[in-house]
C-alpha cells in the first residue's frame, strides 16, 4: 500500500490543475465543481452500497433487528454476547462454523502457497507452449464457484464420480464417501479449491519472477551458486513481497469460502462443513436475524483485519 | 541430458494440464449422454449414444427455465461492466489528474474498504437494497457490486502511467477536462479499460452468494443461482445439471481464450499492488 501512495505524492505537482493552469501556464477550462462532477457518480454508488452498508452494519448490529417484524428494539451489545455466551441459543452453531472455516483455512492456504508457487517456477522460464500451458492451469478459475461446485459434487460422487472409478482403476479403495463424511469432505473441499484457483496465485507468482533481475541470477551463478541455492537466495528474497500478498489474499478467500461447501458437501455430515459466511447470511436471510447476522459479520471481520496485520508486522519483523 | 530435462518438464506439464483439464473434459462429455449412460459402473468414456438429452431437458423447461437465467446472467454482467467502467473512469480521472479539497482524503477512504472483506457488507446491503425496492430485481445483481473500489483503484494507476504532456495539445486546443478525459486519456487507456470490463463481467457472470440470496422467482434469476436449483431438482440425472455447468461455462471460456493476456495481465498486476 505504501508505494500507491508514494506514487500519488511524487506525481502531485504534474497533473494540470483544475480550472487553473497546466505546468506551462495554458488555461484547462472548468469550474470548482469539475472535479466533483467526475467523482459524482462512483461515489454515490460507494456511499450508498460501500461506506453505508459498514456503519449500517454497526446500527443493525445493536438491535433485536428481525426481517419480517416491524418493531426492532435497541439491544446493545446482546448480539455479541450471545456469540460469546455457551447458554445462547445460536453459541454451538457459530462456533462449529468458526471451526470449519478455521480447517479449511488451515489446511488449504500453506497448498495455496507453495503449489502455485511450484507451477510458476515451471512456467517462468521460456519455452515452447509456455503460454498454452499457463493458460490451462489457470482456466478453472474463470469458471464460477457454481460451476465448478455442480461438477465436483458429481465428480466426487462415491458411485458415479470419475475419482472413486480412477482410483478403482489402480487398485485403490473405490468407496471413499468424498463429500458425506469427515475427514474426506474436508480432503475434497480443499481438494477442489486448490484445482480451482492455483492458477490465479500462479499468475501472481509469476509476474513477481519476472521482476526478479536476471543479473542477481547471473551473479549468484558466477558465484558457484547450485539451482536449490540461487532459489534460496535470490528467487525467495526477490519474491517476498509477493508472497505476502498471495498470503494474504489467500488467508482471506479461504476464510471467506461458503459455495465450495454450499454446494459440494451441502454442510455433511451434519453440519460440520457449514461455513461462517454461510453461518451469517443464514441467520441474517433464512431466520431473518439480521442484528445477529450483523454482529456475526462484524465480528468476523475484525478477526480477519488482526490475522492480515499479524501477517503484515510478521513479514515485516522477518526482513528486518 | 538436456534432452532428458527438457522430456521430464514436458512430461509434468502435460501430466499437470491433465488434472486441470480432465474434470471439463468430463463435464462435457456427461452433458451429451443420456441417463441410463451417466448411470453405468464403470462409466463409458465416451457417450454410448451420443445424446441432446441433457440439454433438452434444460432447454424446454417451465420450473427451471434455463434460457432465461442465460439472458438475465448476459444482461446483468454486460450491464454491470459498463457501468463499473463509465463511473470507476471518471473517478479515477478527478482523482489522478484534478486537484480538489479532500481528494488525498476520499482516495483513502475509498481504497480502505478494499480491505474489508465484501462477505461482511451482505446483510446491510441486503436491508439497504430491500429499502430501495430492489430485491428481485435486475437491478441488485448489477448496481451494488459496481461500488467496489478496485477498478478505480486500478485506472487511477493506470492514468497516472500516461505522461501529462500527452495531454498537453488538447489543452492548448483550449479542450476543457472532459474532452481531455474523453478524447485523450480514454482512447489512451483501452488496455487498461478492457482489462477492466474483461474482469467485471466475469466476478458478475461468476457471482453465487449473493444473487442466490437476493433473487426469487424462478424467471429473475442468474445462471449460477439457477444451477444451485438445478442441482435440487436433478440430484443424480448428470447429464442434465452438466448441460447446465456447460452453458454457464462456454460464455466465459470463450471469453477466456479471447482475451486471455487482459485477463493474466489485471491478475498479475493485482499482485503487484501489494
Amino acid at each position: 500500500m505504501a508505494d500507491v501512495i508514494e506514487v500519488g505524492a511524487a506525481r502531485k505537482d504534474a497533473p494540470p490543475p483544475a480550472g487553473g493552469k497546466s505546468r506551462r501556464g495554458v488555461t484547462v477550462r472548468g469550474s470548482r465543481a469539475t472535479p466533483y462532477l467526475f467523482l459524482a457518480p462512483y461515489l454515490l454508488l460507494f456511499l450508498a452500497f460501500g461506506l453505508l452498508p459498514i456503519l449500517f452494519g454497526v446500527w443493525l448490529s445493536v438491535h433485536q433487528w428481525d426481517l419480517q417484524l416491524p418493531n426492532r428494539p435497541f439491544v446493545g451489545l446482546d448480539n455479541y454476547r450471545d456469540l460469546f455466551d455457551s447458554e445462547s441459543a445460536i453459541y454451538g452453531d457459530w462456533w462449529s462454523s468458526v471451526r470449519a472455516t478455521a480447517i479449511f483455512t488451515v489446511f488449504s492456504v500453506p497448498l495455496l502457497v507453495v503449489i502455485p508457487l511450484g507451477l510458476a517456477l515451471l512456467l517462468n522460464k521460456s519455452f515452447p507452449g509456455r503460454t498454452f500451458f499457463r493458460a490451462i492451469y489457470f482456466a478453472p478459475y474463470v469458471l464460477g464457484v457454481a460451476v465448478i461446485g455442480l461438477l465436483w459434487r458429481f465428480l466426487l460422487d462415491a458411485n458415479l464420480g470419475l475419482v472413486n472409478r480412477l482410483l478403482g482403476a489402480v487398485g485403490l479403495p473405490s468407496d471413499t464417501p468424498w463429500v458425506t463424511d469427515v475427514p474426506w469432505a474436508w480432503v475434497s473441499l480443499v481438494g477442489v479449491t486448490v484445482w480451482w484457483t492455483s492458477g490465479f496465485n500462479a499468475v501472481i507468482y509469476l509476474a513477481g519472477l519476472q521482476d526478479i533481475s536476471p543479473e542477481l541470477y547471473e551473479a549468484a551463478r558466477m558465484d558457484g551458486a547450485n539451482a536449490w541455492e540461487r532459489f534460496r537466495n535470490v528467487t525467495l528474497p526477490g519474491l517476498r513481497p509477493v508472497m505476502l500478498f498471495v498470503l494474504t489474499t489467500t488467508i482471506l478467500a479461504s476464510a471467506n469460502v461458503f459455495g465450495q461447501s454450499f454446494l459440494i458437501t451441502q454442510g455433511a455430515p451434519g453440519q460440520q462443513t457449514r461455513t461462517v459466511v454461510w453461518r451469517i447470511v443464514d441467520e441474517g436471510l433464512r431466520d431473518n436475524d439480521a442484528g445477529r447476522a450483523a454482529a456475526m459479520s462484524i465480528v468476523f471481520a475484525l478477526a480477519l483485519t488482526v490475522i492480515s496485520i499479524v501477517n503484515f508486522r510478521f513479514f515485516r519483523y522477518r526482513e528486518d | 541430458m538436456t534432452t532428458l530435462r527438457r522430456f521430464t518438464r514436458y512430461a509434468v506439464l502435460v501430466l499437470l494440464a491433465l488434472v486441470f483439464l480432465t474434470p471439463l473434459v468430463w463435464m462435457a462429455i456427461t452433458s451429451v449422454k443420456t441417463y441410463g449412460d451417466a448411470q453405468k459402473i464403470p462409466p463409458s468414456f465416451l457417450p454410448n449414444p451420443f445424446s441432446t438429452y441433457g440439454y433438452e431437458q434444460i432447454l424446454d423447461n417451465a420450473s427451471n427455465p434455463v434460457l432465461r437465467w442465460f439472458v438475465n446472467s448476459m444482461l446483468a454482467a454486460t450491464l454491470h461492466a459498463l457501468l463499473v467502467l463509465v463511473t470507476a473512469s471518471m473517478a479515477a480521472y478527478a482523482l489522478a489528474r484534478l486537484h480538489f479539497r479532500g481528494r488525498a482524503a476520499s482516495f483513502a477512504l475509498i481504497v480502505g474498504t478494499l480491505f474489508i472483506p465484501p462477505t461482511s457488507l451482505i446483510i446491510p446491503n441486503f436491508v439497504i437494497a430491500d429499502r430501495l425496492g430492489w430485491l428481485d430485481t435486475l437491478a441488485v445483481v448489477i448496481v451494488p457490486g459496481a461500488a467496489s473500489a478496485f477498478g478505480v483503484f486500478f485506472l487511477r494507476q493506470f492514468f497516472l502511467s500516461i505522461p501529462a504532456e500527452l495531454e498537453e495539445a488538447a489543452v492548448l486546443d483550449g479542450a476543457n477536462h472532459w474532452q481531455i478525459f474523453v478524447k485523450v486519456l480514454l482512447p489512451l487507456s483501452k488496455p487498461a479499460l478492457a482489462t477492466l470490463a474483461v474482469l467485471s463481467f466475469l466476478t458478475n457472470w461468476n457471482d453465487f452468494l449473493w444473487p442466490i440470496y437476493v433473487l426469487f422467482s424462478p424467471e429473475r434469476l442468474t445462471l449460477p443461482a439457477g444451477l444451485g436449483l438445478l442441482q435440487g431438482a436433478y440430484v443424480s440425472d448428470y447429464p442434465v445439471i452438466m448441460a447446465g455447468a456447460v452453458l454457464a461455462s462456454v460464455p466465459v471460456l470463450i471469453l477466456f481464450v479471447a482475451a486471455q493476456r487482459h485477463i493474466i495481465q489485471g491478475v498479475s498486476r493485482s499482485g503487484l499492488k501489494g
